[in-house]
């Protein structure tokens, strides 16, 4: 295989992991107001992603930083291009991130009711845009023959693209609402095993939609196979989840978001960001990539270091394997349990 | 002005983002350092203070996290024709900060974070040494694309495509810029972690609040107080290479950080200068003979080249290729020559500071630090390597200017020409104003909890893992 496209597959592989890992924790952001009706409950859902959703964010920073390497114009077209739309995706990552790790700092009621806020909509909002930047760049965009786009933010938000980002919203809020009912126990994990089969056909339905779309464009034979198994996983995951194989059901996601994702990339091969303006100004594989000698140490480098990230995060979600449930959350405390009196900052 | 405004968000993030660098590389060390104490002591002290840093560490760490997101995708966004030309070369390094150093410090961090009752001690403890093994990565990574910035090496042009090509990127990774560049940024890193530590044990001997703690609070106090002297000769030390090398591939800088006109043999060093800096009516001026030429050369009569000369000789030799023609050679003079000066001064100030603790700190136990001045030096103490390193880049890169990539690449050629002078004014506000917000939120966070001091122990911390019923040991 040519160098160009082990790095195609590779940026592949690690957007898949991005979207099956930080896929299911944007879905438990976005469920604060729905599972998290109690104080408690709120806990329990952040407590299931604590450890692991800053891992799950570092997928993205390679992928960025890996289509810089790799393809530097795609990653200067994309990102220029996709400007506010990334502006926005940002924002929304920081206010989420800062909800996670700033919530429990304090007690105090209206300080966790503005993180709660932060994190809901910090979680939804990548969701969202995500799906559009993916359906946006698999059905092409106005590119001219400098490789820069020359479109607005309107040619972005086109009703295909917004049902990109419905799609990618819902199967996310899916695939959250599994891994709390894999990951919690009690009253949450029945409730959220009752709105999985809910959201369940509203989110295959959305992706099954969203394939079919953009397969009747750009498909071929093995992007079909692969999104035949996506449907195929999806339902699967629903139907485990009907009877109680939360295990299975949370797979099914899992494997469908790898497939719809591979199935994207299938799409685009050996194109990585068409113009709609002109088929011949497209960025490619061969004309967006940076030089062999780059190439190659980054496939070294890749392939001995991916698979040890594997197996140390691995290792990190089989640490934190227990269910958690309201029962096992502490009490919520601050600084001000154990400062000294007049030492705390009123 | 999209150029304009380009360059003001980038300067904003980024100096925004190195404000917390310094303070997680440094502090991780620290947390680490006193876990490991209690391992081999059972001192609880020791265990209360490891728990209390990384309480200030995990505020700190959160966002030096979000604004670093920031930066992975500015080059795309506002730089897309400088990633585009460089790519290449300074994309691999940015991947590999990715793969091999964020990985690391996430991962690792949240098992410290949560590990509590729930993993082997001893793994527990090689968690946060790997999260600070991981930030001394990152730092290494995203300085040699940087110091490809100062000096390029292990590339060739490619005629055809317009771009730099990788050649040898070892020779990239050992840069002899990178090699003073990451042990002075090291150092300097460290001197941020320890006077944080030194002023908030500082802060606490002065407060007395807690009788029992008090011993504690030396302990902290003295090693941070050692630590510090120490990262503050390595930065001393490591400064003067730099300065070496500096004169060496852009002497421009040197001459700007001097504010240098006319070439000199044996040039002194300026201390302060009243007037104006362009070089034509010195007023007041303060200086040290000599020295300038000692730090750029290593020899007290070595050449020390000036700005007109220099801008002379750039002008012919980089006028004629539309690439790297630009008005001016030489960089914003005040900027540089205050930033240096600053750098040093301020960042420096902070050793005597430390000098002056273990002083007061020397005898046994009832020293007490009740000073009126006392507070303020806890204070000072912490803030001042912060503002050190922040005056050091903004040296080094408003030095650096009118180029992006030295003598290769101008800054105004780098930035994105598909996207609108009111798109980056958008996001310019936007970062701006949330940053400020942040930055309100974490130092109120991080006040609350430096006052309220080292958590007691609850129980005996050897307790084993959790049984299913029982309540986490540590929750969010
Ligand atoms: C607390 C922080 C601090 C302190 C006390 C110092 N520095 Fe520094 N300095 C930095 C923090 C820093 C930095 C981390 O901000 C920089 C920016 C880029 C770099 O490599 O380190 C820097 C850059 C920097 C450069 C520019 C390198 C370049 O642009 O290529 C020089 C020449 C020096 N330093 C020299 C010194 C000397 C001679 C010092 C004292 C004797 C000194 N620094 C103290
Ligand atoms: C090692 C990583 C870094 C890289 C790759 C980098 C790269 C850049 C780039 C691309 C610019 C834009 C050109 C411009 O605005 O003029 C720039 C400017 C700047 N950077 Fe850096 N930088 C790095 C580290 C830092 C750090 C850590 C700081 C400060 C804390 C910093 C401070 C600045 C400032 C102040 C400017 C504005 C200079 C000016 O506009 O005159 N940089 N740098
Ligand atoms: C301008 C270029 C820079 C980029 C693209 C960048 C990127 C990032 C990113 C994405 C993160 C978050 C990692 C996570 O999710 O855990 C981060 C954090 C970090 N960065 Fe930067 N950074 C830049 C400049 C620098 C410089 C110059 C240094 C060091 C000298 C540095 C050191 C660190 C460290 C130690 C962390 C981890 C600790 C923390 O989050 O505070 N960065 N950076």
């Amino acid at each position: 295989m040519e160098l160009t496209t082990v790095w195609f597959v590779l940026i592949a592989v690690l957007w898949t992991g991005y979207f099956c890992l930080e896929g299911f924790d944007f879905g438990v952001g976005m469920l604060f107001p729905v599972l998290g009706r109690s104080e408690e409950r709120r806990r329990v859902l952040l407590n299931t992603i604590g450890p692991v959703w800053d891992g799950n964010e570092v997928w993205l920073l390679t992928a960025g930083g890996a289509t810089f390497a790799a393809f530097p114009h795609w990653y200067a077209t994309l990102f220029s291009g996709f400007y506010l739309p990334l502006l926005l995706i940002l924002l929304a990552l920081i206010v989420r991130a800062l909800g996670f790790e700033y919530r429990h700092k304090r007690n105090d009621d209206q300080w966790r009711r503005r993180w709660d806020a932060a994190i809901v909509v910090g979680s939804a909002v990548p969701a969202f845009l995500w799906g559009v930047a993916f359906t946006n760049i698999v059905r092409g965009v106005p590119i001219d023959a400098d490789k820069e786009f020359t479109g607005s933010l309107l040619t972005l938000l086109n009703p295909i693209a917004l049902l990109g980002g419905l799609a990618t919203l819902t199967v996310f809020l899916l695939h959250g609402l599994l891994f709390v009912a894999l990951k919690t126990d009690g009253e949450i994990r029945s409730d959220a095993r009752a709105l999985a089969t809910r959201v369940g056909w509203v989110a295959a339905g959305l992706g099954v939609a969203l394939l079919v779309i953009l397969g009747s464009d750009r498909g071929g034979a093995a992007s079909l196979t692969t999104s035949v198994l996506a449907a195929g996983a999806l339902l699967a995951a629903l139907a485990s989840n009907a009877r109680g194989r939360e295990g299975w059901a949370f797979t099914g996601t899992f494997i469908g978001i790898a497939l719809v994702v591979a199935s994207l990339f299938l799409m685009l091969f050996p194109d990585v960001m068409p113009s709609s303006t002109n088929a011949a100004w497209s960025l490619t594989v061969d004309n967006a990539a940076s030089s062999a000698k780059t190439l190659g140490i980054m496939t070294w480098v890749g392939v001995l270091f991916l698979p040890i990230v594997l197996l140390y995060q691995g290792f990190t979600y089989w640490t934190f394997r227990k269910r958690i449930s309201t029962h096992h959350i502490p009490p919520a405390t601050d600084e001000r349990d154990w400062a000294p009196s007049g030492a705390g900052l009123r | 002005m999209e150029l304009d405004l380009a360059r003001w968000q980038f300067a904003i993030t980024t100096v925004y983002h190195f404000l917390f660098v310094p303070v997680t590389i440094g502090l991780s060390a620290f947390v680490a350092g006193f876990h490991t104490a209690y391992l081999r002591s059972r001192n609880p002290a020791h265990l209360r203070l490891s728990k209390f840093l990384g309480k200030l560490f995990t505020i700190n760490f959160a966002l030096g996290l979000v604004t670093g997101i920031v930066q992975e995708f500015q080059f795309g966004m506002n730089w897309s024709d400088y990633s585009r030309f460089v790519g290449d070369i300074f994309g691999a390094p940015l991947a590999i900060e990715a793969l091999l150093a964020f990985f690391l410090e996430s991962t690792f961090l949240g098992l410290w974070i949560f590990g509590w009752g729930r993993i082997p001690e001893k793994l527990h403890v090689a968690s946060i040494w790997i999260v600070h093994i991981g930030t001394l990565l990152s730092a290494y990574f995203i300085l040699a694309a940087n110091s490809f910035m100062q000096h390029p090496v292990g590339y060739r042009l490619n005629p055809q495509t317009g771009r730099a090509e990788l050649t040898d990127f070892v020779a990239v990774l050992t840069n002899k810029v990178q090699l003073v560049t990451f042990p002075h940024t090291a150092f300097a890193a460290y001197l941020a972690g320890a006077a944080l530590v030194l002023g908030v044990c500082m802060w606490h001997l002065h407060q007395r609040r807690v009788e029992d703690d008090l011993p504690m609070y030396r302990t902290g106090a003295r090693i941070g107080a050692i630590v510090l002297l120490i990262a503050g000769a390595g930065v001393a030390i490591s400064g003067d290479q730099q300065g070496k090398v500096m004169t060496e591939v852009q002497p421009v800088k040197m001459a700007a950080a001097e504010a240098l006109y006319d070439t000199q043999k044996s040039a002194p060093f300026s201390i302060v200068t009243v007037s104006s800096l362009d070089g034509q009516q010195e007023k007041v001026a303060i200086t040290v003979p000599k020295l300038l030429s000692f730090l750029g050369t290593g020899d007290f009569n070595g050449t020390i080249h000036g700005i007109n000369d220099l801008e002379r000789a750039y002008q012919q030799k980089y006028e004629s290729d539309p690439l790297t023609r630009a008005q001016t050679y030489t960089p914003t003079l005040p900027l540089t020559y205050w930033s240096f000066r600053l750098m040093i001064g301020i960042g420096m100030s902070s050793m005597l500071v430390a000098v002056l603790a273990l002083w007061t700190l020397r005898r046994g136990s009832s020293a007490p630090a009740r000073a009126r001045w006392w507070p303020w030096a806890a204070v000072g103490v912490t803030l001042m390597p912060v503002l050190g390193n922040a005056f050091g880049w903004i040296f080094t890169e408003t030095g650096r200017q009118p180029w992006l990539v030295f003598g290769l690449f101008t800054t105004k050629s780098g930035v994105s020409p598909g996207v609108s002078a009111a798109e980056v004014a958008t996001s310019l506000i936007a970062f701006t104003a949330l940053y400020a917000v942040l930055a309100v939120i974490e130092v109120r966070l991080t006040l609350r909890y430096a006052r309220a001091g080292a958590e007691p122990l609850k129980k005996p911390d050897e307790s084993t893992a959790d049984s299913d019923d029982d309540r986490l040991q540590f929750a969010y």
